[in-house]
């Protein structure tokens, strides 16, 4: 089953590019994979049993390289799942905001199917070397995605930049692997029994380098501070649904590697380094919103977010490894709450990034300052950029307070050095006040006279988003009940 | 039972959220919608409220945190005041607010279902749900007319004041786990003591800043430039009130830390003499009654500090009453003459008698006046004050003479009579100012304001005996210090003496308190304008240290490569001239073989020569 989820995209992505049809039909027929595939995964998540500490569900297991024991080994867990999901709803939404897309539609809609692709194969993954090409080459079609649909004449430059910088943290990534599995005993990647075997294995003073290698690809995808300068112009010169995509989806691959690989695989070296990786945490949570205060390009302020939004996940991540300080339950709240804020910032902020397409659609700019009382000629789009702000700045009923009340409890209930992240929030709220204030209130000027508010299709793809973040938020049981299990065999794992 | 409960909830939360969604094109229905969902809410909560034992509903939601509400007696006191206000004033707002009924009434309705939500919430995760939902809807409601940038600020500066408090109540969660109480309310207390002191923190300043009190009160100032009936619902009833009603919840946590219980009772006291000051000194109706409201809530939260929760109830249901009719006659005055500038309102009461009636008695309320409603309720929170300390009670005191001061202000100023000539015509000059005058008030705008001056009137009951005796057993609290026969004709006199002396004397207008302690501008310079020079900092050293710097990596690994190719080019040439040099011998080599047999000859003759003349040399 997940391999048919898999491989599907794939296979409509090399159809759609290799026959000629019309833009019309590729588009549709882009749509209706995307559904289709929604449909699966729904069947799987209904399908789906918590499997018992360290193993999967729907596992499956076929030989690739033996002689370094690397397998097509695939299966979900309650860490994997969410994201699963996560990508089938924003692959959903983008194929619908691109069904007025005339640009090349043909060619974009088999790279995107080629992207679902890569991001299911590496949420799914179960051994090493599988997810290394999965990451690998979710770069390479992004890549293309900002280089081909971007806007600005910095487009290919930016997305040169993209590429760059995240393949670089990719090789650190892949020489962390290596040092996975050099140290293991038998030699292997396959992850499952990397997690089982971990402690032994990776205790010493290798164990140290291996987990930093890994942590600098990691913070470099996620991305954290330092290592987030790429973020802001590929986001700012990619198209709308390219931005979506990269947001929503391609950063949790960060997030979710602390969560699979980095806790559980290197647990005694994890709890040693936990203060740096809360601290990093705190700073880009801190800076990530401060930074977004002071911008005037919406793209960009929303990019910045995403860094603060990161952060609390990072910040709860390392908070779990702070063993000795805090009960388990603490810290299992924490890392439930940190899987809870990839998927809310997944809905959330793919549905912003798709309403700043919009702008661009309508009037090509994303300049705050250029726009003023959208309210008046669009009220849907002033309706739900209102809700969507909201939603990201925390507020409950909507996922992300969901997420953000877990991470801060648990961080908080850990370390007290947690407590000033809580700053974040507030700092997001301004700044999502001030942005609402300059597009969408006052009287109307500028760029927003004449502005045709959203279309169908583009109220479909947002709304549909922003309805699910409504609903994880007031309805979250169905969502933590899938991710708890999880969350407390990462915690176990990390206190061996 | 515990289907009432959730309707409580759902039915103005839905009713509200259909409103918001289907805008416009509901504007006509909407008011009606709405006054039916309100009385649905009422009854609700009197049913609730009225039953036997606590009702009580609880489902999973986030971890260790269920989502959990009860009525228990306080809240079967407080969700019918709010139900009942919020009826009234949506009845006035079906004839006050004409455009954008939908929205309005819809924004209304969801703030509603949050205030329910706080009311009856058991765990701090509900809590922070309705919570911030109040924010955030009275942060719509005050921008309502949007257009107006100024209006849409004083929303933003509203909801980021009060959420830099609600920060409070994220810390106490996390102190709250920490302290292996658990997330539910009641057990609070029960934390270990290191973190339980942090959690009465946390929960007093959010409670703080919701109500209002300092150093939080001047975003409330800002608020006034909502709708009337906004100002009538959340910021006298509903959400200013719940920062009063969590203390009074909390009474026991605070008082189990000790210091928190102090510092809530000063902070009560303080504010309640300072706002009193800073309402002596408006010249603005609203921004008068928006003070008197912090100064009001100062009392509600002296009780929760000294633990007259019976007494502090009794306040804040009867102030919910008081401060709901004024902001209504308030309100009416503003669409009908276009001004709340107490210079254009002189003599508005003779008008519109019922409105001026119905704000008279409001007004005689807040001044303390017996038999009217906050003479005995703040009188039950004062005997609080003074068991606890005598230097409490005399401030408190102090706020109780400003209240009958600048409601006798207000009282006098709209009843006076102008006479003709040129005070009309000063008066009427002030007309129109802030907003076109409609000249009227329809019967829709007065029916309200006379049930709720009848509650401002006779709600000082629940503070009297046998109703006051009544809701302290109801409520399950220890005895309460009670006002005796003494302190009760205390506060009398002294709130006739007041309203005797600003009638003969004019009432003092402290210079100092006319813009609310400049607490405003002190933030900004303190707080916000910091905050945003160091984002703009950070912001550039974005730019220009860390792209720039990454910028330059990247650079110096061309610089590299263009090095490396360099080399690369210096070795290609020793190499090629190593093959050169290589070549030259082989073709130095070559030049002896020339294929002639008596140059062979020769040179093995010169060869053997030359190898005798070694050996010779060598032996």
């Amino acid at each position: 089953m997940l391999t048919l989820i898999v491989v599907l995209p794939l296979v409509a992505a090399a159809v759609l590019a290799t026959v000629r049809v019309s833009d019309a039909a590729a588009r549709w027929a882009w749509l209706a994979v995307t559904l289709a595939e929604l449909a699966a995964v729904v069947g799987v998540w209904l399908a789906y049993e918590s499997p018992d500490a360290g193993a999967l569900a729907f596992e499956q297991q076929v030989a690739w390289i033996p002689g370094v024991d690397s397998s097509y080994h695939v299966g979900v867990d309650g860490l994997s799942l969410p994201l699963v999901a996560l990508t089938a709803v924003v692959f959903v939404a983008c194929a619908i905001y691109s069904l007025h897309e005339q640009q090349r539609p043909r060619a974009l809609a088999a790279l995107f199917l080629f992207l679902q692709f890569t991001c299911f194969g590496l949420f799914v993954a179960a051994d090493l070397l599988v997810f290394f090409v999965f990451f690998d080459l979710s770069i390479v079609a992004m890549y293309f995605v900002i280089a081909g649909w971007g806007h600005g004449e910095r487009a290919a430059r930016s997305a040169l930049q993209f590429f760059l910088y995240t393949f670089l943290g990719s090789l650190a990534l892949l020489l962390g692997f290596i040092g996975l599995y050099v140290l293991a005993e038998p030699h292997t990647f396959d992850m499952v029994r990397l997690t089982a075997e971990a402690p032994a294995a990776t205790a010493g003073v290798q164990g140290g380098l291996v987990l930093a290698a890994v942590l600098l690809g990691l913070a470099v995808k996620t991305p954290t501070v330092p290592f987030h300068t790429w973020l802001p112009p590929a986001h700012t010169d990619a198209p709308a649904v390219g931005s979506a995509v990269l947001a929503g989806v391609l950063l949790k691959m960060g997030t979710y590697g602390f969560v699979r690989i980095a806790m559980p695989m290197l647990p005694s070296a994890w709890r040693a380094w936990a203060w740096v990786v809360l601290a990093v945490g705190l700073v880009s949570v801190l800076y990530g919103a401060l930074v977004a205060l002071a911008q005037t390009d919406l793209k960009r302020m929303i990019a910045y977010t995403s860094v603060n939004h990161m952060g609390y996940v990072v910040l709860a991540v390392g908070a779990a490894g702070l063993v000795s300080r805090s009960d388990a339950q603490a810290r299992e709240v924490a890392v439930t709450g940190a899987v809870t804020q990839m998927v809310s910032h997944g809905l959330i902020t793919a549905a912003l990034f798709l309403l700043a397409g919009v702008l661009h659609r309508r009037a090509g700019s994303y300049d705050m300052g250029s726009y003023g009382g959208l309210a008046g000629p669009a009220p849907r789009f002033a309706g739900l950029f209102a809700v969507g702000a909201f939603a990201s700045l925390g507020l409950p009923a909507f996922s992300g307070f969901i997420a953000e009340f877990q991470v801060f409890a648990g961080s908080v209930a850990a370390t007290a050095w947690a407590a000033p992240a809580l700053l974040g929030i507030l700092v997001t709220a301004a700044l999502f006040l001030r942005a609402m204030q300059q597009l969408l209130t006052g009287p109307t000027r500028g760029a927003s006279e004449g502005f045709t508010d959203l279309g169908r299709t583009e109220t479909t793809a947002i709304g549909s988003m922003l309805l699910l973040s409504l609903l994880v938020g007031v309805v979250p049981r169905p969502l933590l009940g899938v991710i708890e299990p999880a969350a407390r065999s990462v915690v176990d794992a990390v206190a061996r | 039972m515990s289907a009432v409960l959730w309707l409580l909830v759902l039915v103005p939360a839905a009713a509200g959220a259909v409103l918001c969604t289907v805008g416009r094109r509901a504007d006509r229905l909407a008011p009606w919608l709405s006054v039916a969902t309100a009385s649905a809410v009422l009854v609700l909560a009197a049913v609730a409220g009225l039953a036997t034992g606590v009702p009580r509903v609880e489902v999973a939601f986030v971890a260790d945190g269920p989502f959990g509400l009860a009525v228990d007696p306080l809240a079967a006191v407080v969700a019918p005041t709010v139900g009942a206000v919020t009826l009234l004033v949506l009845l006035f707002a079906a004839g006050d607010i004409t455009a954008d009924r939908a929205r309005f009434h819809g924004l209304m309705l969801l703030f509603t279902a949050a205030v329910m939500v706080t009311v009856a919430a058991t765990s701090l995760p509900t809590l922070l749900v309705g919570w911030e939902v109040m924010g955030a809807t009275s942060y719509a409601l005050i921008g309502f007319w949007w257009r107006d940038d100024d209006r849409v600020s004083a929303g933003a500066t509203a909801f980021l004041t009060t959420r830099a408090a609600d920060l409070g109540l994220y810390l106490a969660a996390g102190a709250a786990l920490a302290g292996g109480a658990g997330l539910g309310l009641a057990e609070l207390p029960a934390a270990s003591p290191g973190w339980r002191d942090v959690v009465a923190a946390g929960v007093l300043v959010a409670a703080l800043g919701k109500a209002a009190q300092l150093p939080f009160s001047f975003w409330l100032s800002r608020a006034m430039a909502g709708p009337s009936p906004v100002s009538a619902l959340l910021h006298s009833a509903a959400m200013v009130a719940m920062g009063g009603y969590l203390l009074l919840r909390s009474a026991p946590l605070l008082a189990a830390t000790g210091w928190a219980a102090t510092t809530a009772s000063w902070v009560g006291a303080i504010t309640a003499v300072l706002l009193g000051a800073v309402a002596l000194a408006q010249r603005d109706l609203k921004q008068l009654l928006a003070a008197s409201t912090s100064a009001q809530l100062g009392f509600v939260v002296l009780a929760a500090g000294t633990s007259a929760v019976a007494g502090g109830t009794a306040h804040l249901v009867a102030h919910a009453a008081t401060k709901a009719v004024l902001f209504l006659a308030a309100g009416a005055w503003l669409s009908a003459l276009g001004t709340k500038q107490l210079a254009g309102l002189r003599g508005a009461a003779r008008q519109w008698p019922v409105v001026g009636v119905a704000f008279g008695v409001g007004a005689l309320a807040l001044a303390g006046v017996v038999p009217l409603s906050l003479w005995a309720t703040k009188d039950a929170v004062l005997a609080g004050a003074r068991e606890q300390s005598t230097a409490l009670y005399v401030v408190a005191l102090a706020g109780a003479a400003l209240s009958a001061a600048y409601a006798g202000k207000a009282l006098l100023v709209v009843w006076r009579g102008v006479g003709g000539g040129p005070g009309r015509r000063a008066v009427e000059q002030e007309w129109d100012s802030e907003e076109r005058g409609s000249r009227r008030v329809g019967w829709l705008e007065q029916a309200p304001l006379v049930v709720l001056a009848a509650g401002a009137a006779v709600l000082g009951v629940l503070a009297l005996p046998p109703v006051g005796d009544a809701l302290q057993r109801g409520l399950g609290v220890p005895a309460e210090p009670s006002a005796g026969p003494a302190e009760l004709a205390l506060s009398a006199v002294l709130a006739l003496v007041v309203l005797a002396a600003v009638a003969r004397w004019r009432a003092p207008e402290p210079a100092w308190a006319l813009d609310w302690l400049k607490l405003e501008p002190l933030t900004d310079a303190v707080v916000v304008r910091p905050v945003l020079a160091l984002a703009e900092s950070l912001a550039r050293f974005d730019d220009h240290v860390l792209d720039a710097g990454v910028t330059r990596v990247a650079r110096g690994g061309l610089a590299l490569g263009r090095l490396a190719g360099r080399t690369d080019v210096a070795v290609d040439a020793a190499v090629a001239a190593v093959a050169a040099g290589t070549r030259r011998l082989g073709s130095l080599a070559r030049r002896p073989q020339t294929g002639q047999l008596h140059q062979y000859y020769l040179q093995t003759l010169a060869v053997l020569a030359a190898g005798a003349v070694l050996l010779l040399v060598v032996t």
